[in-house]
């Protein structure tokens, strides 16, 4: 169930099949420049304006191209796609044929965190029936000349396979480790071929901008985060769950929202994002100010930061993908500061250097994990620093 | 006139020694992004890079760090290696990109657009250090006791990024068992800095794959197949892997102690044999560049060691030219004369990383290897029973030690079927890097040395005994041999000052046809082989060479699917890029241009031989007239000279 500050949701106001039908009545540019007059940014976290990344794809002269749904939802306090692939699966697998009518693919591939293994057979009859129907498969209905399938494949497990080159590495068979880059899977993707990555909510998005005009879209959220979001709120609040906000709402308004008032501080983006103290709750959430691919996490006065900073970072100890330095020995380094510090035999001055080593972190590694992984740490040891020290015995 | 025509094998296999970055194996996380440029020189084509103030202009998709090189800028490097493909994990050469936030790794960077470049910002510097710093945190080891002591590339940077304490902390305790269970490459884990180098060494310049990152986050360690100990797996000991390992978390098995306790042993007569490729390289060890032979230097800092009696492998090279050569004539003869069915192409034998290979992937193809023993192992043998014989000392008396370019040797010397003397035929295996720590232990300054000759009675042996340290090497040394013999002309008038160019060079695989002109009257050390020798009149020898496992797998795969190489008569095999001279024993670093220096100084002493075909070696004549009195491929050359091989496939080691 997807809560929403407006009736109907969104998902609910638009008829199955609208949005294919509009883009096909479209040139493939004109669906990109709806797509990118809507001002959407990519839903998975990194904000990517999915307009450009569409048309680079387009762009790109290759004889194949693909249409990768990002579907591995690794980030703990996330399970927005999970219940969009659950209740609203028509309109992610619509938001990808329309993605594969716009920059050319023939093939979409939906990468499915291990865990969704469930959800796989309903997925696979809906597939079915779209084909049935003519909206998936050789010349779908209204189209000129377009054929375009979608197929499932299964995550393996690893939170890094969320990000995208790790992800293509998996869907080819390797040990997901994310790329060198450049290149951009844009350029050089799955097997080698322009592929565009989108997170699972960009497609649903999609779907409805196409079906309701980018104007709507572009009119709602902030100047440079457009349209509307699902969160993953839990944590301690009355009414945990998915919701339906425009971006730029304060953290205040989504706690109220939430029965989440009198919280000491959100996690705003999951592990992987930044803590946000009370007393900044007027902060709002958008790529401007703090950015989350969905998650919300809240702590209330009992929450111990420390602990919660521990269990970030054994999160990352755990789930980097262990091929560069700064990541894989880094989140360590940082751990082993934090049980320092719970036995109380961290001297501020190595407080201070391990958040030196988390600038580093986050300059040097790799990919967005490493880069990533200190931003709890250092957001709590910046807002709850005294919180943090003077433990032990 | 013999015609000579070289031509590309296939279009796959003509890689340059290095990496054939479109074919190799590694996941494509661990590689650069390859730009293809059409034409380096067009419009477009270039690109400008201003790193540190200075522009410079490189081809589209050249690196920063490869644009930095060719400025004289540095840039501290770990996990790159000019063999390897980019993998871009260690990080430390990141470098600040105007514009950019976040560091870019800069050999792993592609230059696709003009960028300005600042490579020691106190950003970076402070990065770099970090990540010093953490690589040292998981770092066991103390480096007066290591082998990589002054050759290492971590001890470098540490000393360079003024590492003077450990900032984040080091492991109180080894964390991995030592797995010394192979006789060549020990593994120390408690050293490794997860490079991966030599994880792309093993999948992708060798082809082989027995070593693989493991596990994630901070349980990530480098593994072998089931975590099994290097000598239960596939490896072929090629020690290349060794060779570009940044730190001692790889090293040689050295048996130094071993071999110093058998000088020190007065009952012992302690025979060293040197191989071309060690006296090539060796000079690196202390100071010089690549590419400055010191053979007679050596033999001289040799004796002042200890040993007592200093031979050249040469000798067996000339001798197992002959025995492989007289092979490949009764080979040719079952096939073209008698008919009968007879393994062919030939494949040579005297490299065991490449014998193990081929026992483990195409062991259906064991019966083309020569039987011919490799010339340390023939070496070996004739020691323990003419010379021992002839010296008038009790074989079981005589210690033999190898000097070689090469890990496998040390293998391929405690193979159990190497024992035709009735004793190990060698005992010890000693590598370029183990003799040169040798003689500095002894205190000798090699360059200083004066200069002696090998000793009697295998005395100096030819200049094609030489080229056996450098791809083609062996092959030009056969066909040498078999131009003369069979057709009774000399090879100079065939190929200017006995050059064989087109077996000659780096490139991956090496094809050439030569039409024998005339069966000339064949001489007495192989008259009586065959009666009739007509039939190889006009006949075109069809030959190949390939180093390194990768190329010989792309031979291998060719001739498995019935292409060219399948109608190949002899190929040399090297399981080293670059043959011997690129040996997993010899001095580190090793690049491309090293091995080229190494091999243009064999090809130097080659020409400076007053005899340079192997047939005309006065003592290996010495040898079929006293010892081998039946021959070559006779009754007791077979005994001695000869051996065979294990289908291992995959799973047996
Ligand atoms: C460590 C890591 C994990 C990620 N996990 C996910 C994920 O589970 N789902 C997702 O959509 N994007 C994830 N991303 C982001 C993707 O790399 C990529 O940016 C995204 O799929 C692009 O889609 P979008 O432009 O529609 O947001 C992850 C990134 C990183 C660095
Ligand atoms: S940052 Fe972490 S997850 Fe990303 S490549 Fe480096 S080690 Fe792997
Ligand atoms: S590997 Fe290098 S740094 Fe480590 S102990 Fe050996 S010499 Fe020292
Ligand atoms: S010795 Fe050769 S085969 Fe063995 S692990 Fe090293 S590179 Fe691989
Ligand atoms: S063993 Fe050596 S080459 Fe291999 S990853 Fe470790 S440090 Fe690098
Ligand atoms: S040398 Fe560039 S990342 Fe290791």
């Amino acid at each position: 169930m997807i809560k929403s500050y407006h009736e109907p949701l969104t998902f609910d106001q638009i008829k199955a099949g609208e949005g294919l039908k509009a883009a096909l009545k479209m040139t493939r540019s004109e669906v990109i420049k709806a797509i990118s007059d809507s001002g959407m940014r990519g839903r998975g976290g990194a904000g990517f304006p999915t307009g450009v990344k569409w048309n680079l794809c387009a762009a790109a002269a290759a004889p194949e191209k693909f249409v990768v749904c990002n579907a591995d939802e690794g980030e703990p306090g996330t399970f927005k796609d999970r219940v969009l692939l659950a209740e609203y699966s028509d309109k992610v697998f619509e938001g990808m044929t329309i993605a594969g009518y716009a920059i050319g693919a023939k093939e979409g591939i939906i990468y499915l965190r291990a865990e969704y293994m469930y959800l796989r057979a309903e997925l696979e009859a809906a597939l079915a029936k779209r084909r049935e129907d003519k909206l998936l498969g050789d010349k779908i209905k209204g189209a000129k000349e377009f054929s375009f399938d979608i197929r499932i494949q299964m995550g393996s497990g690893a939170y890094v396979c969320g990000e995208e080159t790790a992800l293509i590495e998996s869907l080819e068979g390797h040990r997901g480790e994310p790329r060198n880059r450049p290149p951009f899977p844009v350029d050089t993707g799955f097997k080698g071929c322009p592929t565009s990555v989108n997170n699972v909510e960009t497609f649903a998005w999609a779907t409805c901008i196409l079906a309701k005009g980018p104007k709507w879209f572009k009119e709602l959220g902030t100047e440079k985060s457009a349209g509307l979001k699902l969160f993953s709120v839990s944590g301690d609040c009355d009414q945990p769950g998915i919701y339906e906000f425009p971006m730029g709402i304060t953290v205040a308004d989504l706690l109220v929202a939430v029965g989440g008032e009198g919280a000491k501080a959100v996690q705003i983006g999951g592990a992987s994002g930044h803590c946000v103290p009370y007393w900044e709750f007027d902060r709002k959430i958008c790529f401007e100010d703090v950015a989350t691919g969905g998650s919300i996490i809240v702590f209330d006065f009992d929450r111990d930061m420390l602990e919660v900073a521990m269990n970030f970072m054994e999160f990352f100890c755990e789930e980097s993908c262990g091929q560069c330095t700064p990541c894989r020995d880094g989140n360590s380094a940082i751990l082993e500061g934090l049980e320092m510090l719970e036995e109380g035999v961290c001297s501020q001055s190595y407080l201070k250097e391990l958040c030196e080593l988390g600038e580093t972190m986050q300059l040097a590694s790799k990919c967005g994990l490493g880069q990533s992984s200190p931003n709890a740490f250092l957001s709590i040891v910046k807002n709850f620093k005294d919180e943090l020290l003077g433990r032990g015995e | 006139m013999a015609e000579t025509k070289k031509t590309k094998a296939t279009k796959a296999a003509s890689t340059t020694g290095g990496v054939d970055t479109a074919s190799n194996r590694a996941p494509k996380s661990q590689k650069a992004h390859v730009v293809n440029v059409g034409d380096e020189g067009g419009i477009g084509g270039k690109v400008s890079v201003t790193i540190d103030g200075k522009e410079i202009k490189v081809p589209l998709g050249t690196t920063i760090l490869k644009a930095a090189e060719q400025m004289g800028i540095k840039i501290p490097t770990l996990c790159a290696h000019q063999d390897l493909c980019a993998a871009g994990l260690c990080r430390v050469c990141v470098v600040e990109v105007e514009g950019q936030y976040r560091l870019q790794a800069s050999c792993a960077y592609p230059v696709t657009s003009p960028i300005k470049v600042h490579t020691h910002t106190r950003k970076v510097r402070k990065a770099r250090r970090h990540i010093i710093d953490l690589m040292l945190r998981n770092h066991y080891g103390e480096c007066y006791a290591c082998v990589r002591n002054n050759n290492c590339e971590l001890q470098t940077l540490a000393k360079e990024y003024g590492v003077d304490f450990f900032r984040f902390g080091r492991p109180a305790e080894p964390m991995f068992d030592i797995d010394s269970s192979s006789h060549s490459v020990i593994r120390d884990m408690n050293k490794c800095v997860l490079c991966r180098r030599c994880v792309r060494t093993c999948i992708d310049l060798q082809e082989v794959g027995v070593l693989e990152a493991i596990n994630k986050g901070e349980d990530t360690e480098i593994g072998t197949f089931a975590d099994k100990p290097l000598a239960d797996v596939v490896c072929i000991n090629c020690g290349q892997c060794i060779n570009r390992c940044p730190t001692g978390a790889l090293r040689a098995n050295d048996p130094t102690d071993d071999v110093w306790n058998a000088i020190d042993d007065p009952t012992k007569h302690v025979v060293i044999q040197t191989a071309p490729a060690p006296r090539a390289a060796i000079g690196e060890c202390f100071g010089l560049p690549a590419g400055n032979p010191l053979t007679f230097e050596m033999n001289t800092a040799l004796r002042q060691c200890g040993f007592d009696k200093v031979f050249d492998t040469n000798f067996t090279a000339d001798l197992t030219i002959i025995e492989e050569g007289t092979e490949l004539i009764q080979r040719l003869y079952t096939a073209l004369v008698a008919k009968k069915p007879v393994a062919l192409p030939q494949f040579t034998s005297c490299s065991p990383g490449w014998v193990k290979y081929l026992e483990h992937f195409y062991p259906e193809y064991v019966p083309n290897l020569s039987s011919a023993k490799s010339p340390q192992q023939m070496f070996g043998a004739v020691i323990k029973t003419y010379y021992a014989q002839k010296a008038g000392i009790d074989p079981k008396d005589i210690v033999t030690v190898a000097l070689m370019p090469c890990s496998a040797k040390k293998y391929e010397c405690n193979r159990p079927e190497m024992t035709d003397s009735g004793f190990k035929d060698v005992d010890y295996g000693l590598t370029t890097r183990e003799l040169a720590k040798m003689i500095k232990e002894a205190g000798i300054d090699l360059p200083a040395c004066d200069k002696s000759d090998f000793d009697d009675p295998f005395g100096t042996a030819t200049g094609s005994g030489v080229i056996f340290g450098a791809t083609g090497g062996v092959m030009e040394a056969a066909l040498r041999t078999v131009i003369e013999l069979v057709c009774g002309i000399k090879v100079e008038d065939i190929f200017e000052h006995a050059d064989i160019i087109p077996v000659r060079g780096m490139e991956g695989v090496k094809y050439a046809e030569i039409k024998i002109p005339k069966v000339g009257p064949v001489p007495p050390i192989l008259s009586g082989l065959i009666k009739d020798w007509k039939w190889l009149d006009g006949v075109t020898v069809k030959v190949a060479v390939a180093h390194g496992t990768a190329n010989a797998k792309k031979v291998m795969e060719n001739i498995k699917a019935g292409g060219q190489l399948a109608g190949c008569h002899f190929i040399e095999f090297m399981g080293c890029p670059g043959g011997c001279i690129g040996g997993g024993g010899q001095p580190i670093p090793t690049s491309p241009a090293i091995r080229e220096a190494r091999a243009r100084a064999i090809y130097a002493e080659d020409s400076a031989y007053p005899v340079r075909k192997s047939h005309e070696n006065p003592a290996v004549l010495e040898l079929y007239t006293n010892f081998f009195t039946e021959g070559p491929c006779s009754h007791k050359s077979h005994k001695l000279l000869h051996t065979h091989y294990t289908k291992r496939g995959k799973y047996i080691a």
